[in-house]
C-alpha cells in the first residue's frame, strides 16, 4: 500500500495538536501541514505574556526543526486559497498544489470586528496573532489612551496587555456586563469592581454608532447613548468567527452563523475531510477553548489512524483563569438556568470575593458555579460537577469562608478513576494511577509519562496530591533526610537551627544526628548556619565542615589550584583597580578571564599563595566575591539610563546597592541577580534568580529564572516597584528561599517543586499570607548587619593563614601542579605534556 | 625497620580535619579525628587517583555507616581512612603510612 497523503490547513494550536497525535501513532503517512502565519504554531492561550516581558519565541509550540524530526512537510506563510475536491488538491496563494487523501481543517477563527463607521481607520486593531501583537506595541508608542471593544475573557486579556504597555485603559461592551458567557450578573459585578480598582475604566451597555477623528485624541468613540470617549487607538475583541471560508467555497455544509459543521469523528460533510478546534461547528456550538480543540484533533487523529478513538461529544466549557490579575472560574451552568435549579451566594465586599454554586433541585448534583477573587475551590468543584458526585448536605460549605474549622474539600482519594486530573492533555485519574501502577514513583516521571500538568498548569496542586496520596497508599514512604546522619529534610535542619538557637554543627548532630557527619550533611548544615547566624565560617568549629571551595576561599580547579574573584558590584571599576587586579595577576602569573558576571577570575593561585594575593587585593580596595560559595554571586547590570540613549533607570546604581546588600548571603545554592535599565534587556536579568528589569514607573521584578544546564527564563513576579518595595520583596524571597528549599536546589526548582507555585510564592512574599514578612526581614537585616569581608578576616590572623601552607612541615610548593604557556598566558599541562617533560628532565639528568 | 619522623603539633591539625606533610619524596595526608576518649590519627597517600591532583588531605573527613571516611574534594570519591580502600571502586586504594602522637608531636613512620 503506499503512503496515504495526510494535509492538515492551518497551523494554531490544535492543528499542532493534531500533527503531534498523529505523529506518535506512527501511521506510516506523508504529513503536510501548511500554516497561513509566517511562523510555525505557538501558544495563543498566553499572548499578553508578551507584553509582560515574554519573548514570542517562548511561545513556540514547535520550531521548523521539531516539524523536520518527525518527518512532516511544513510551509508557512503561503495561505491556502481554495480546496478542489474533485482532484482531491488544495492549492495555496502561491500556486502551490497538494494532493490529499485525508484532509483536515483547522484554521481556526478571526476576531469579529463590528461593522461600526470607522473601524476601518489605522488605529483601529485586532488581538489575535503575535503579528497583531506587533502592531498594538507600534501604535502604544505614541498613545496615552486605549480602548478595547470587548468586555469577555479576550476582550479583558487584551485589557490587561494594553494596561501593561502603560496606556490609560477602557474597556468597552455592548453588553450589560462583563465577561456574560462565562459569570452570572453578580460574580460579572465583583469582576468589574475588581478590575476597575486596578485603573481600567470599565464601559458597558455602550453600543458604538461611529468612530471619526478626536479632538484632543486621534479618534472619539460615539455611543448610541449620545456619549463619547476621545482614545489614541482601539482594539477590537469582541468575539470570534470561524474561519470556514475555504469549506463555503467547496460547499461543505457550515452552520447558519458560520463553522463547519462536524460529526462525532469530527468529519465534515465530506468523510475525507475533517474540521477541529474553533472552525468546527459541533452540535450547535463552536468551541473556542484549548482544551475541547485538542479533544477534537485527538478524534480526528484516532479515525485518520483508524484506530478505536474517543468520540468527540461537545465538552465541558469550565474555565478558571486570571484576569488582570483577578482569579475568575466558571463551571458548568454558571447562570442556573436549568429548570428546578436552586442557587447558594457568597459575597464579601471588603474582600471583593464572590461565589455562587448552582445545585439541581434536591441539592445532590452540582451544576454549576461562579468564583470571582479566590478560586481557591475551583478543582473540587469541577471534580464534583464533572464526576456527578453526590454533594454534602451542606453544600453552602463548599464556598463559605473556612472560619475556625478544617477544610472542606474533596480528597484526591475520593475521585472516581474517570475524573480528569488534566484537562489540557486529558488524563484522568486512572492514567496517572495506572503509570505509578506501572512503576512511576516520582512526580516528575509521572509528569513526563502522561504529560500531566504541562499543559496549562492548573492542576498542578492537585496532581501533587494525586501522586502523593497514591504512593503513599503504596506504602512508598519518600525518603527525604539529607543523609545517613540526619532522618531530617534541609528545610527540617534549618527550622531546628533557629527554633533551637543551634550554633555548631556538633551541638546539632549530638541533638539531632547520629555518626560523626559526612560530605553532605556538613557542608549544608555549614550552610544553614550561615544563613541563619553568619559566623565567619573559618572560625574553628565550622572551618572543617567546609567544602573545599569555602575551606581556602577560592574556587578549587582539577589539578588542586584555585582561582581567585574579587567582587566587583554591578561590574562598575575603576581605572585603578583594573589595573591593581591586573598587577597582582601579573606578579603571581595568574591566568586571567573575564566571567560572564562582569568580574575577573584569575587562575592558577597555589593554596599558599592564597593569603598573599589577598592581602594585596584587600589592599587595593577589593572585597572577596564569594565565587567559591553557595551564596550571592554578582548583580550584573547594563550601563543604564547614566549613559544609554533608552535606558529609564539608573541600572548600574540599583545593582550595586543590591550586590553591597546581600553580598555574603549564604543560600541552599548559588544565586544570581540582574538589572536592566530597560526592556531591551542588556543585563538579562531574565536568566537569573532574581532579575530586576526598569520601567518608566520603576522596577519590574523577575524570579526564579537560570542558566546552566537546564536554562530556565525567569518569572515576573510583581511590577512598577518603588526602590523600598523591591528591596523589601527581595529581602523576603532570598530569606524564604533560605529557609524552605533543599540542599543544593536553584530557585527555579525550588519554585517548580513547591505547591501552589510562583502565585503561592506571590502570596508569601507580596501579600504576606503567612505572617511572615516582617520575621523575613528582620532575618535579612542580622544577615547583612552580621557582613564581613571573610578574606580581611583571615588575612588578618597569622593562624588561620597558616592553614594555607601546603605542607604543614615544609616550606616546598606542590610539584605536581605543572603549567604551561598557551596564547601568553599559563594553563594546566596535559598528561602527555607532562611524560614529554619528565623525560626531558631525565634526559637532562643522564 | 621503620624510623618514626617529627611532623608537626597536634595543633597544626584542627580537629576533623587534615593536613599534608612532606615525607621523604611523598605527599601525606594525615587526618585527626575527634573522639570522645581522645583524638586518632591517620595517614594516607594526598594524591587523589581519580583527578589526579594532590588534594586528599583538603577533603571533608566523615563517616559512612561504621567506616571513617575522607571524601576527595575533587569528585567526591570517599576513601577509608584506615585502609586507604575507596568506597566506590574497590580496585583502587590509596597508600597508608603508620602514625602515632608523642606528647603534642605527631609522627610518621617511614
Amino acid at each position: 500500500m503506499s503512503k496515504r497523503e495526510i494535509v492538515v490547513v492551518g497551523n494554531g494550536m490544535v492543528g499542532h495538536h493534531f500533527v503531534n497525535t498523529l505523529v506518535e501513532a506512527a501511521t506510516g503517512d506523508r504529513i503536510t501541514i501548511l500554516g497561513g502565519e509566517p511562523r510555525p504554531a505557538y501558544d495563543r492561550v498566553h499572548l499578553s505574556d508578551v507584553f509582560a516581558g515574554r519573548s514570542p519565541e517562548d511561545l513556540a509550540l514547535a520550531t521548523r526543526d521539531t516539524y523536520k524530526e518527525w518527518g512532516v512537510e511544513a510551509v508557512f506563510g503561503d495561505p491556502v486559497a481554495a480546496i478542489e475536491r474533485d482532484k482531491k488538491e488544495v492549492v495555496t496563494e502561491g500556486g502551490r498544489r497538494f494532493a490529499y487523501d485525508k484532509l483536515v481543517l483547522a484554521t481556526g477563527s478571526y476576531p469579529f470586528v463590528p461593522p461600526v463607521p470607522g473601524h476601518e481607520h489605522e488605529r483601529c486593531l485586532t488581538y489575535r496573532t503575535i503579528d497583531d501583537l506587533g502592531e498594538i506595541r507600534a501604535k502604544a508608542k505614541d498613545s496615552k489612551i486605549g480602548v478595547v471593544v470587548g468586555g469577555g475573557l479576550l476582550g479583558l486579556e487584551c485589557a490587561n496587555a494594553l494596561q501593561n504597555l502603560g496606556l490609560q485603559t477602557h474597556v468597552v461592551e455592548f453588553a450589560p456586563g462583563l465577561m456574560g458567557v462565562q459569570l452570572d450578573d453578580g460574580g460579572s459585578a465583583m469582576l468589574r469592581r475588581k478590575i476597575e480598582e486596578l485603573g481600567v475604566n470599565v464601559h458597558t451597555g455602550k453600543n458604538t454608532q461611529r468612530i471619526v477623528d478626536g479632538d484632543d485624541c486621534a479618534l472619539r468613540m460615539e455611543f448610541a447613548d449620545e456619549s463619547v470617549l476621545e482614545t489614541d487607538m482601539i482594539v477590537f475583541s469582541a468575539g470570534i468567527r470561524p474561519w470556514d471560508q475555504l469549506a463555503r467555497d467547496c460547499e461543505l455544509a457550515v452552520g447558519e452563523r458560520g463553522g463547519i459543521v462536524v460529526d462525532t469523528k469530527c468529519k465534515t460533510s465530506d468523510s475525507d475531510i475533517y474540521a477541529v478546534g474553533e472552525c468546527a461547528l459541533f452540535g450547535g456550538r463552536i468551541f473556542g477553548l484549548v482544551a475541547p480543540g485538542y479533544r477534537m484533533a485527538e478524534t480526528a487523529a484516532a479515525s485518520v489512524a483508524g484506530t478505536d478513538g474517543v468520540l468527540f461529544q461537545g465538552a465541558d466549557m469550565s474555565t478558571k483563569l486570571k484576569l488582570l490579575g483577578v482569579d475568575v472560574g466558571s463551571i458548568g451552568d454558571a447562570h442556573g438556568r436549568t429548570p428546578g435549579a436552586m442557587s447558594f451566594v457568597f459575597s464579601d465586599q471588603r474582600e471583593n470575593i464572590y461565589k455562587r454554586l448552582v445545585t439541581s433541585g434536591d441539592g445532590k448534583s452540582l451544576l454549576g458555579a461562579v468564583l470571582v477573587g479566590d478560586c481557591g475551590e475551583y478543582d473540587t468543584l469541577l471534580q464534583y460537577h464533572l464526576n456527578d458526585i453526590e454533594l454534602p448536605a451542606d453544600p453552602q460549605a463548599l464556598i463559605l469562608p473556612n472560619v475556625g474549622g478544617a477544610p472542606v474539600g474533596l480528597g484526591v482519594a475520593a475521585l472516581p478513576a474517570t475524573a480528569t486530573i488534566c484537562s489540557c492533555h486529558n488524563v484522568s485519574k486512572g492514567d496517572i494511577v495506572g503509570v505509578i501502577d506501572a512503576g512511576c514513583c516520582s512526580l516528575g516521571e509521572v509528569k513526563a509519562e502522561t504529560k500531566a500538568s504541562t499543559g496549562c498548569g492548573g492542576c498542578a496542586a492537585m496532581l501533587k496530591n494525586l501522586v502523593d496520596d497514591e504512593l503513599a497508599a503504596r506504602g512508598v514512604a519518600v525518603d527525604k533526610s539529607i543523609c545517613e546522619h540526619f532522618a531530617f529534610t534541609r528545610q527540617d535542619l534549618y527550622n531546628i537551627v533557629r527554633v533551637e538557637n543551634i550554633r555548631s554543627f556538633d551541638a546539632l548532630l549530638d541533638k539531632h544526628g547520629k555518626g560523626m557527619g559526612c560530605d553532605i550533611c556538613k557542608p549544608a548544615v555549614a550552610s544553614i548556619l550561615a544563613s541563619c547566624w553568619n559566623d565567619y565560617v573559618l572560625e574553628q568549629p565550622h572551618a572543617p565542615l567546609q567544602d573545599t571551595n569555602d575551606r581556602f576561599l577560592a574556587n578549587l580547579q582539577k589539578d588542586g589550584t584555585y582561582s581567585v574573584v574579587p567582587r566587583v558590584p554591578g561590574g562598575e571599576i575603576t581605572p585603578d583597580k583594573l589595573i591593581a587586579l591586573g598587577y597582582v595577576a601579573k606578579k603571581y602569573d595568574l591566568y586571567t578571564k573575564i566571567t560572564g558576571g562582569q568580574r575577573v577570575d584569575l587562575f592558577g593561585a597555589r593554596m599558599e599563595q592564597l593569603p598573599d594575593i589577598w592581602g594585596e587585593l584587600i589592599q587595593a580596595g577589593f572585597e572577596t566575591g564569594h565565587a567559591y560559595g553557595k551564596a550571592l554571586r554578582t548583580v550584573k547590570s547594563c550601563v543604564g539610563s547614566t549613559w544609554c540613549r533608552y535606558g529609564v533607570q539608573d541600572s548600574v546604581g540599583m545593582a550595586i546597592l543590591l550586590e553591597e546588600r546581600y553580598k555574603g548571603l549564604r543560600s541552599p545554592h548559588k544565586l544570581k541577580m540582574a538589572v536592566s535599565g530597560c526592556t531591551r534587556e542588556c543585563a538579562e536579568a531574565q536568566g537569573k534568580d532574581v532579575g530586576v528589569i526598569a520601567t518608566e514607573k520603576g522596577w519590574n521584578l523577575y524570579v526564579c529564572g537560570n542558566g546552566g544546564m537546564k536554562p530556565r527564563h525567569a518569572d515576573l513576579f510583581a511590577t512598577d516597584l518603588d526602590d523600598e518595595t523591591l528591596i523589601r520583596y527581595i529581602d523576603r524571597f532570598f530569606m524564604f528561599y533560605c529557609r524552605t528549599a533543599d540542599r543544593l536546589q536553584r530557585t527555579s526548582v525550588w519554585m517548580e517543586n513547591m505547591e501552589g507555585g510562583l502565585e503561592y510564592l506571590q502570596q508569601v512574599i507580596i501579600e504576606d499570607s503567612l505572617g511572615l514578612g516582617a520575621e523575613l526581614e528582620a532575618q535579612m537585616a542580622a544577615v547583612i548587619g552580621a557582613y564581613q569581608c571573610e578574606w580581611k578576616t583571615t588575612v588578618e590572623d597569622p593562624e588561620k593563614v597558616a592553614q594555607f601552607k601546603f605542607f604543614v612541615n615544609a616550606d616546598a610548593t606542590d610539584e605536581n601542579v605543572v603549567f604551561v604557556r598557551e596564547r601568553k598566558q599559563v594553563r594546566p599541562a596535559t598528561e602527555e605534556e607532562r611524560a614529554a617533560m619528565s623525560a626531558d628532565i631525565l634526559a637532562t639528568a643522564s | 625497620m621503620s624510623q618514626w619522623n617529627d611532623i608537626c603539633s597536634v595543633a597544626d591539625i584542627l580537629p576533623n580535619s587534615g593536613r599534608c606533610a612532606l615525607l621523604g619524596g611523598d605527599q601525606v595526608a594525615i587526618f585527626r579525628v575527634a573522639g570522645g576518649d581522645g583524638d586518632t590519627f591517620y595517614a594516607l597517600a594526598n594524591h587523589d587517583p581519580f583527578s589526579g591532583a594532590n588534594v586528599i588531605s583538603r577533603g571533608i573527613v566523615g563517616s559512612l555507616g561504621e567506616r571513617l571516611v575522607v571524601a576527595s574534594p575533587v569528585y567526591k570519591q570517599h576513601f577509608c581512612l584506615d585502609s586507604g580502600e575507596c568506597v566506590e571502586d574497590g580496585e583502587v586504594k590509596l597508600r597508608t603510612w603508620p602514625v602515632r602522637v608523642e606528647g603534642d608531636r605527631v609522627l610518621l613512620a617511614s
